[in-house]
């Protein structure tokens, strides 16, 4: 009895000495939430309100045609925030169909800028602005073919700021599929040299781009009867969105009011699933037929149509949104890739787009690192094993945070600026 | 009807029909006498036959227009209404900035405070004259949301007539304020010329000071809107901004 007392004291001040060295504080347990949520307010990193932010737009090809509803999209538009004094400097590549200006971005510039940085931030490649104003071909995804054109996008930025600034050393990052592109950037530097990046940090990267494209296509299966009852699910979410809005006190379409509906709909995971796979669905069909509209492929658009400023889209727009990235992959994505490289088999090109195609400069390359997160839902089963093996220590796993629900987490924030400050 | 609207009316009116002309089909162009080449994935190859969607429903018969008027609205922006919206918030200081916020507010409860009487509506009636009554006299004509305790609402004469039954009617894109329809573009002129109407009853302005009231008014008005045009990175954003404008004005309605 004495003993099993005492055994199990020990046990509890061994957990409770391990939750002193070891804790992780970020709340969220389940992955679909943290995914959806993010870090609820007292969780989140001090960072400054604002920052010497300056939005510019920059032409990367003189002589590009840009499809007549897509005019405004002509230049590439990026910001920058610049410090006074000689400093490292940092670009920031954002993920899957996000813009250089969106949440994710502008939180880690605040972060970096605190820390001393100048940081210059980029659109995702598969960002509608990038592929019609930055994308060589038109048609983005390819891990290769992507970091020349975010390579190029870095080169014209810096050619633009290289007289204003004194940089000591350039860094790269980039979260979800700009943490693939970072990889591959870096690569590229290897080789191009321009920048001799010191250090690059993935976080929350695919392994293999095709594994996650599965994942997000598949989560829209979580729709009550699938994705031709979309509409129905759609009106359902707007009515309970709805009903918490109609009651609510204050009117104000804001996150705190997003999260009281969260709490009053509260969703379960099959829901949030689909919420996810719907919000992925919608860059997919923005990236797809942006891209058909920039190759004139007849994917969807019918090939010897043209669209005008005026043209309404039509059953188009609900055509782009049936598709899933998978089917861009097998009858878009896989046919362009073919007339480039006759031969090659979708095989090789699914194995082509990962980062396991590149393990052994990964392994070898002591100025990469990654963060990630156990409960990724991107990753198929396995996959995060993967980091650990590859990167050694310089991967950091997270036991949670879903996708990316703990980034603005305050012990992630100092984790990413730690990796270049140290 | 006062004399500044009185001679901005027609103008206004000009420039519309001058932008409606611009305005053309919005079917694609095809060469003469083809067919549109069968691609990839047709409407045929993956939609359900005869299924509709929320957006077959919202009725936009002046899509055209409304395009132009969308992308006037863009270099309206750009290269007008941003600049000077950054210029006011880098010389106003930013209490000076807040109490001319907080001003307008006060201004626009009188316009909430109508249409919930208008709507029937007792606890936003209440509330709105409790907020309308104590920031226009302890909070010194509102220069301070003194009564920010109380729930406060945005009711407008769209919304009214919708509360009582008329539709929102077609989609319609106005000129620097965005998004409206029939219904809420109407609501807004009428809720404008009230307010107009209520301050001169009120005040005796000058010519001068009734253009500053309008301009600051407008500038505040874009200052506290995030959305930007042609950010969203879809190249459905028309259709999407046409889909939320309208789901959200059912709501506004409902509540």
């Amino acid at each position: 009895m004495k003993q099993g007392l005492s055994l199990l004291l020990a046990v509890a001040w061994m957990t409770t000495g391990w939750a002193a060295t070891e804790p992780y504080g970020y709340p969220i347990t389940d992955r679909w939430q943290a995914t959806v949520i993010g870090t609820p307010e007292q969780f989140k990193a001090d960072l400054p309100d604002t920052i010497p932010k300056k939005k510019r737009r920059i032409t990367i090809f003189e002589d590009r045609e840009v499809p007549e509803p897509l005019w405004f999209d002509k230049d590439l538009r990026y910001f920058y925030a610049l410090q006074k004094d000689p400093a490292p400097l940092i670009f920031l590549i954002a993920g899957t169909g996000v813009s250089y200006d969106g949440g994710k971005n502008n939180n880690m510039a605040r972060a970096f800028y605190q820390a001393g940085f100048h940081v210059v931030s980029i659109s995702s490649p598969t960002y509608m602005n990038f592929v019609v104003a930055a994308s060589k071909t038109g048609v983005p995804g390819h891990v290769y073919r992507d970091a020349e054109d975010i390579y190029r996008v870095m080169e014209r930025i810096w050619d633009k700021l290289q007289d204003r600034i004194e940089v000591t050393d350039f860094f790269v990052t980039g979260y979800s599929l700009g943490g693939l592109n970072t990889a591959f950037v870096t690569l590229l530097d290897e080789e191009r040299q321009v920048f001799n990046f010191k250090k690059a940090l993935l976080i929350n990267p695919p392994v293999s781009l095709y594994n996650s494209i599965s994942l997000l296509d598949r989560m829209l299966e979580n729709i009550p009867g699938g994705v031709d009852n979309f509409d129905r699910f759609y009106n359902r979410l707007v009515e309970q969105i709805g009903k918490v809005y109609t009651r609510a006190d204050s009117v104000s379409l804001n996150d705190e009011f997003l999260y009281k509906a969260f709490e009053a709909v509260n969703p379960d995971d099959e829901e949030l699933a689909a919420l996810i796979g719907v919000s992925f669905r919608i860059s997919s069909a923005n990236m797809t037929f942006t891209s058909d509209l920039m190759t004139n492929a007849g994917y969807i658009k019918p090939a010897n149509m043209t669209f005008t400023k005026n043209t309404s889209p039509g059953d188009l727009q609900i055509v782009a949104h049936r598709l899933g990235f998978t089917d861009f992959f097998h009858t878009y994505f896989y046919t362009h890739e073919k007339k480039l490289q006759p031969g090659i088999t979708r095989r090789e090109l699914v194995d082509a787009m990962s980062l396991t195609e590149i393990e052994d400069y990964l392994k070898n390359s002591p100025k990469i690192e990654v963060m990630h997160n156990q409960d990724d839902i991107i990753l198929a089963p396995g996959e995060i094993d993967f980091f650990p093996r590859v990167f050694g220590d310089r991967a950091k796993v997270y036991p949670r945070g879903g996708h990316l629900g703990n980034m603005e987490y305050r012990d992630n924030v100092d984790h990413m600026v730690r990796v270049f400050t140290q | 009807m006062n004399i500044t609207l009185k001679k901005f009316l027609p103008h206004a009116l000009v420039l519309l029909a001058i932008l409606s002309l611009g305005a053309c089909s919005t079917a694609p162009v095809l060469p003469e006498g083809e067919e549109p080449l069968e691609p990839r994935f047709s409407a045929d190859r993956v939609l359900i036959k005869g299924a509709t969607t929320s957006a077959d429903e919202i009725s936009d018969p002046w899509e055209g227009f409304n395009r132009s008027m969308y992308r006037f609205n863009y270099r309206f922006d750009k290269y007008v209404f941003l600049p000077v919206v950054t210029g006011y918030q880098a010389i106003t200081p930013d209490f000076m900035e807040k109490g001319i916020h907080n001003f307008f507010r006060n201004i626009q409860d009188i316009t909430t405070l109508i249409n919930s009487i208008l709507q029937l509506s007792a606890e936003k009636t209440a509330n709105t004259t409790v907020r309308l009554v104590v920031n226009s006299t302890i909070g010194i004509l509102g220069f301070i949301n003194v009564a920010h305790e109380v729930p406060r609402s945005d009711e407008d004469f769209g919304q009214t007539l919708g509360r009582w039954g008329v539709g929102p009617g077609p989609y319609l894109v106005l000129p620097v304020l965005g998004p409206s329809s029939l219904r809420d573009g109407t609501g807004t002129l009428v809720d404008a010329i009230v307010i107009k109407e209520i301050r001169n009853a009120a005040l005796d302005l000058e010519t001068w000071q009734e253009w500053t009231w309008d301009i600051l008014r407008v500038i505040d008005l874009r200052a506290h809107v995030a959305f930007r045009y042609y950010e969203t990175g879809s190249p459905f954003e028309y259709e999407w901004v046409r889909l939320l404008y309208t789901t959200k004005r059912q709501l506004d309605v409902e509540r």
